[in-house]
């Protein structure tokens, strides 16, 4: 065999082993993702409820909540960034990073310090490679989150907008995560949680119900927003991270899927080149053997004469 | 006869929906009672069993649930209980809550031995 077409030959082999792990880890991202959608419609009815009985607190209610009042001069703004413990899921970090970075351009040219939470390796590792200073990281669950992961994620936050900005809490809260649009879109998505913008979601509430009715407060107004927000913090965290984890195993498959469709190609074209070179080697093969032949009767009929 | 529409969702699923005539939750001022045309209501509720008497299309009977704090809202006969935690008797393994609260009692884990006691609660409340 020629050295050329063992070259080719050998290359050949490993672009199939290649291809056949990117296959399965498309197929497994492909279950997950399923899964991961079967999760995120499973946690909505409870974020849909809890969201409409803190809009209805709010609005019934003429409370001075601090966690529905806007600091007349916010210093100091907590972003929370959501990313994967692990790679191989195409630009999906990344977009959720760069939308992290755009928002701490805008919070901090509006004059906000910026303290941040990371959930997931990627995001964490991001920032540890710039040393930036990070409040507190997350990671070990991203695939898989679960409700007690996003009350762990959830604590330190609520314990930060509870505090007085001067003893280091925070006045805003930013969430930063990938929103599951289909499966094919997965959009990076930046929302403030609190404090809460309430017009745009009574108007929303507004345009499916009518307007909400007056509620009788059990214990009373106070005591029920201050049982509420930390619940609706915790959940729309959850609600991010399920959203996160099926975003990326989305964005998984479909690296894994174009993965799999270059290997295709390639081998294709290395099994193209390497019959090139196998006629090749015959071409030559043939053309010694008629050269040497040829060589060997004008020898003989040289010493005929 | 007037019914209202209960759902009672836990953080990561809905546990249970259907039609009642009465809905009884204990709210951290004491235990309230549901029925069809309550004014609205919003109240935080204690750890505790939730008893809902179905009617209707859920057929004539009562759910018992075990309740791990959460709200109670009710508007336009539509009841909601929010809970982060929130099991139906039946999902409840009786002997498992027993050897829990034994444990939390031994260890002195407050949290783990009210869970158990709430579990176990719900059940008895059911019998």
């Amino acid at each position: 065999m020629g050295a050329q077409l063992r070259v080719y030959k050998r290359r050949i082999k490993s672009v199939s082993a290649t291809k056949k792990i990117t296959r399965a880890m498309e197929m497994i991202a492909a279950s997950r993702i399923i899964k991961a959608q079967r999760r995120v419609a499973a946690s909505e009815p409870y974020a849909k409820e809890l969201t409409r009985a803190v809009t209805a607190v709010a609005q019934g209610s003429d409370t001075q909540h601090p966690l529905l009042t806007e600091a007349e001069q916010p210093k100091r703004a907590a972003v929370l960034l959501i990313t994967s413990d692990r790679g191989l899921a195409g630009g999906y970090n990344s977009n959720a990073i760069k939308a992290a970075e755009e928002l701490n351009a805008r919070l901090t040219a509006e004059g906000k310090e910026i303290v941040s939470f990371i959930v997931g390796n990627k995001g964490t590792a991001y920032y540890g490679f710039r040393n930036r200073p990070v409040e507190k990281s997350f990671t070990g669950f991203t695939d898989n989150p679960t409700y007690a992961d996003a009350k762990a994620v959830s604590a330190p936050l609520i314990e930060a907008v509870q505090k007085d900005t001067a003893e280091g809490g925070v006045d805003e809260l930013h969430i930063v995560y990938t929103e599951f649009v289909s499966m094919m879109t997965q959009a990076p998505l930046t929302d403030r949680m609190l404090p809460l913008t309430l017009e745009a979601s009574g108007a929303e509430e507004a345009g499916g119900k009518g307007v909400l009715p007056l509620y009788d407060f059990e214990p009373s107004a106070e005591d029920v927003l201050d049982a509420l927000l930390p619940r609706y913090v915790e959940s729309r965290v959850y609600n991010a991270l399920l959203q996160a984890a099926a975003s990326k195993h989305a964005a998984t498959r479909r690296a894994m899927q174009s993965a799999t469709d270059n290997a295709e190609e390639l081998i294709k074209s290395l099994t193209r080149l390497a019959n090139a070179a196998r006629q090749a080697d015959i071409t030559q093969e043939i053309s010694e053997i008629v050269g040497g032949a040829s060589a060997l009767a004008d020898a003989n009929a040289g010493s005929d004469r | 006869m007037a019914e209202l529409h209960v759902e009672l969702v836990a953080a990561d699923r809905k546990v249970w929906s259907g039609q009642a005539s009465l809905v009884v939750a204990r709210t951290s001022s004491g235990d309230i009672g549901v029925m069809p045309g309550h004014q609205p209501l919003l109240g935080v509720l204690e750890s505790g069993p939730v008893t809902i008497r179905t009617t209707g299309e859920s057929g004539n009977g009562t759910v018992v649930a075990a309740v791990h704090g959460g709200f109670i809202s009710f508007a336009d006969n539509q009841l909601s209980l929010l809970a982060e935690v929130a099991e139906l008797t039946d999902e409840i393994d009786v002997e498992r809550a027993e050897r829990a609260l034994e444990e939390a009692k031994t260890k002195a884990d407050e949290e783990a031995e009210r869970r158990a006691a709430v579990r176990l609660r719900a059940v008895t409340a059911a019998r």
